[in-house]
């Protein structure tokens, strides 16, 4: 069985396309993590292969089924948070040794194929559906929920599994050599780090509205403090330590406006969902958790990095695409989980949306009200990226499980837990799922 | 001191006109685009049979800045922070191109500001386009 890429056609990239004709009748049931891990030490209890697999297995066990029932397997073959297995470093015979293993002996250990997969879970013996999907398990979802909605399979393990080496990311390669080629010349040679796009946007937010980095304050004090609230996560299972306004407006510049804080945690994890067919779901172990639509956002900036004015063209198309898709309006969201890594995407996101009915400019003010999952107005309740490390998949297991009513912790109490939305990562360049608990 | 380039086949009409103290652009003459950084295809038109290089007037204004204090790049480290600017084109504003700012005090960047483009020499003396402020 080849597998490749999701084509464009599985994606809802266009306004004016309508209601999802799967609207409702494909569902969440199961959800499955790895533990989390600053850094890979190098055990294979511990790659990312063996944590693929254990996520997938706990997704499975989650929904109630047993192995032989999947049939299908969406998942993202990239697994790097930036590092990559040094070309000069032997590879882990000991490692390799305990799987079996495809042509590439960095699969399972630096990336991950359903070849892999398949040779290490003979559980799984029924797989006749498997597709790629680039970068994100923001993008994997929308490809399983068309999937499942157009009949390509019926119960779909959905994954996304990140590794991460010893180092500090980003420092090594070329970017640690005397001279580069021309091409890359163009746009690294100013040393720019990962997140000063995001902080040019939000330096230019704050001069257009008149904000301040400082006001951002509570959004992440609320992000950490759900964060600590998600036993999945990295700052919950290993640094339980809540963030004061202190700790975050005096931390270190990393590209001024950005700070420390606004940056994520590189760290190994893995997660899964099951998805399935509404009719199918109703005899899961788990509440199931409908999809009303997902949207993709594929704008491509005309210059080296988006002006506020693309970015909040480009969120505000998302929000529409979102709601059309659903069948929704903005009234309806009990709670939104949209993308924070790095912090300085979130108030375009759900800007975007209109979220709570605020408009441009506006998000920073919003913060400063009751944000909390106690409140009214939740934002971000599973912490994102902030909260838990840098997964991307917070977003998601959190919205499906508020939905089920089982969050714990997190659970939202200030509004009912109806219908929700979460996706990223950037604003020029994600994808979104909208989900209910009930189908209509 | 930034690292060094080495002109690969796409790049390298840029570079060589670098180190003649001028700036070049890519253009599809067919579409009447600039874009940047250069590509084997234009963007609008998705053909690469009219791709040119055209020159451009070497002005532009300040659109944003940052201030790295983290630099992945090692030969940058001891440099920081300093200012990493975005500059656009009055040939096309749409062309934006990163900057130092050699000479403007870090953060303290007067954005909108009128800029004109400079050459320095990099790591193994291939010259770059930089941008300073007219005063």
């Amino acid at each position: 069985m080849a597998t490749g890429y999701a084509p464009p056609s599985m994606y809802r990239s266009q306004e004016g396309m309508g209601i999802w004709e799967h609207r409702g009748k494909v569902a969440a049931v199961g959800v499955g993590h790895s533990p989390t891990e600053r850094r890979w030490d190098e055990r294979p209890e511990t790659s990312v292969g063996a944590w693929s697999i254990m996520a997938l297995r706990n997704a499975i066990a989650d929904a109630g089924v047993s192995p032989d029932q999947v049939d299908g397997l969406v998942i993202v073959p990239a697994t790097t948070t930036g590092a990559f297995w040094p070309k000069d470093k032997p590879l882990p015979q000991d490692v390799i040794n305990s799987f079996v293993q495809t042509d590439d002996p960095l699969d399972g250990i630096a990336k991950l194929s359903v070849e892999w997969l398949l040779k290490n879970m003979p559980e799984l013996t029924n797989i006749n559906y498997s597709v790629y999907a680039p970068v994100c398990m923001s993008n994997a979802l929308n490809v399983a929920a068309q999937a499942v909605g157009d009949g390509l399979a019926h119960t779909v393990l959905v994954l996304k599994a990140w590794h991460n080496l010893e180092g500090r990311y980003y420092q090594g390669g070329q970017n640690a050599q005397e001279s580069i080629a021309g091409t890359s010349a163009m746009t690294s040679l100013w040393g720019a780090p990962a997140c000063y796009g995001t902080a040019l946007q939000f330096a230019e937010y704050c001069r257009k509205y008149g904000k301040d980095h400082d006001m951002m304050t509570p959004f992440i004090i609320n992000s950490r403090r759900n964060g600590l609230m998600f036993p999945e996560g990295y700052w919950a299972q290993h640094r339980p330590e809540e963030l004061t306004a202190e700790d975050y407006q005096l931390a270190r510049w990393i590209a001024k406006p950005a700070n420390l804080f606004d940056n994520d945690i590189p760290i190994m994890c893995a997660a899964s969902y099951l998805f399935t067919t509404a009719e199918r779901a109703k005899d899961m172990k788990q509440k199931p958790v409908y999809i009303l639509n997902h949207a993709d956002s594929d704008a491509v900036p005309r210059g080296l990095t988006p002006t506020l004015e693309e970015v909040e063209a480009e969120c505000a198309l998302t929000g529409r695409k979102i709601y059309e898709g659903a069948g929704i309006t903005v009234d309806d969201l009990s709670f939104e989980n949209m993308y924070d890594g790095f912090t300085q995407f979130h108030q375009f996101h759900i800007e975007g949306l209109g979220y709570r009915g605020i408009e441009l400019g506006e998000a920073l003010d919003f913060y400063q009200t009751d944000i909390s999952i106690e409140g009214p107005n939740p934002v971000s309740p599973s912490g994102g990226n902030i909260g838990s490390g840098r997964s991307r998949f917070w977003m998601h297991t959190d919205s499906i499980q508020q939905l089920q009513g089982r969050a714990g912790g997190r659970q939202i109490t200030g509004v009912n837990a109806e219908i929700g939305v979460s996706g990223g990562p950037m604003p020029l360049g994600g994808n979104y799922t909208v989900w209910s608990a009930t189908p209509d | 001191m930034k690292q060094g380039v080495i002109p690969d086949d796409l790049t390298a009409p840029f570079w060589s006109a670098a180190n003649e103290s001028k700036l070049v652009i890519q253009n599809c003459s067919q579409c009447d685009r600039l874009q940047h950084p250069p590509a084997a295809d234009c963007g609008l038109c998705k053909s690469g049979d009219n791709l040119e290089w055209k020159e451009m007037s070497g002005t532009g204004r300040i659109y944003n800045y940052g201030v790295v204090h983290d630099c992945p790049i090692r030969l940058l480290q001891d440099d920081q922070p300093f200012n990493v600017a975005v500059i656009m084109l009055d040939d096309d504003p749409g062309i934006q191109m990163y900057s130092h700012l050699p000479g403007t005090p870090v953060d303290d960047v007067p954005v909108g500001s009128a800029v004109e483009v400079v050459f320095e020499e990099s790591a193994n003396g291939q010259k770059i386009p930089e941008w300073k402020v007219v005063k």
